[in-house]
């Protein structure tokens, strides 16, 4: 399962994601959390909120433009539906996902980040295992 | 200006997504499959982020501000508590069982398919369940 990624592709892409958050750090001193971002556009209590929709958008504009590309959905929608809200309750009471913590945390030498991240990654592999019991040969 | 930097810096992100190919949630669970048909890619698109990143994280750490000037807040790096953790873990859950985490979701709304609304639909509504839990209530 999976495509079958170029290494270049893998690497050039990540650091293309590493870009963009140390271009919105150096120049705008804002961290590219993308939880965080959401987030606190939904809550619309923080302020200052047109650069993160412009971020939003410029997050969106690659695939407007080019195609998403090849989308497997790995789940029926009732289990996409729990998967959100569980995405969304945990990034929010955690403060970060994979680019908050992930990228941006790692990067700042974070403990915290780092613990996060080691969680998130240990308990997705573990419901991955959990959720394809039986179907490995 | 600062919304300029900000959308140059989500195209970037926005090409990093799509060039890594997290944007298809296979790849994602193909990575987190370590029992099974392992895809070790998303570890490179990880360190190539970080290694780019770190630079950046650096300089504006010792500067407390950003290259133009502007005020950059002490992050907390070491608090451990009950919140980072749980939180943490229950936001694995819901990755693993759909191989999506919150950036790719964004990009997948492009696809005007169903299953992304109700994906992102869902985050929205699990941020807002969130609130309403003490510590983050107080965090504001």
């Amino acid at each position: 399962m999976g495509e079958t990624i170029p290494l270049g592709h893998s690497l050039a892409g990540g650091a293309l994601i590493g870009a963009g958050a140390a271009v919105l750090l150096l120049l705008d001193g804002q961290i590219a959390g993308v939880s965080g971002i959401f987030n606190r556009i939904l809550h619309r209590t923080f302020g200052d909120q047109l650069w993160r929709i412009a971020f939003l958008a410029g997050l969106f504009l690659p695939a407007l433009a080019l195609g998403v590309g090849i989308i497997d959905w790995q789940a029926p929608p009732w289990q996409l539906a729990v998967a959100g809200v569980l995405v969304g309750f945990g990034t929010r009471l955690g403060s970060g996902c994979t680019s908050g913590h992930g990228v941006c945390g790692i990067a700042n030498l974070s403990l915290r980040s780092l613990v996060a991240t080691v969680t998130f990654i240990a308990i997705g592999i573990l419901t991955v295992e959990l959720t394809h019991w039986g179907s490995h040969a | 200006m600062t919304a300029a930097v900000a959308f140059v810096a989500g195209v970037l992100f926005g090409a990093g997504l799509l060039l890594s190919r997290m944007t298809n949630p296979a790849n994602v669970i193909a990575f987190l499959d370590v029992n099974g048909a392992w895809r070790p890619a998303l570890a490179l698109t990880m360190v190539g982020a970080i290694a780019v990143a770190l630079p950046a994280f650096t300089i504006v750490r010792a500067r407390g501000a950003s290259l133009l000037g502007r005020a950059v807040a002490a992050i907390d790096r070491t608090r451990i508590d009950w919140p980072l953790l749980v939180g943490s873990a229950v936001f694995g859950i819901g990755w693993g069982l759909s191989g999506i985490c919150p950036g790719p979701g964004l990009v997948l709304l492009t696809s005007a398919d169903p299953r992304a609304f109700v994906f992102i639909g869902s985050v929205a509504v699990g941020a807002y369940a969130a609130a309403l839990v003490p510590s983050v209530k107080n965090r504001g």
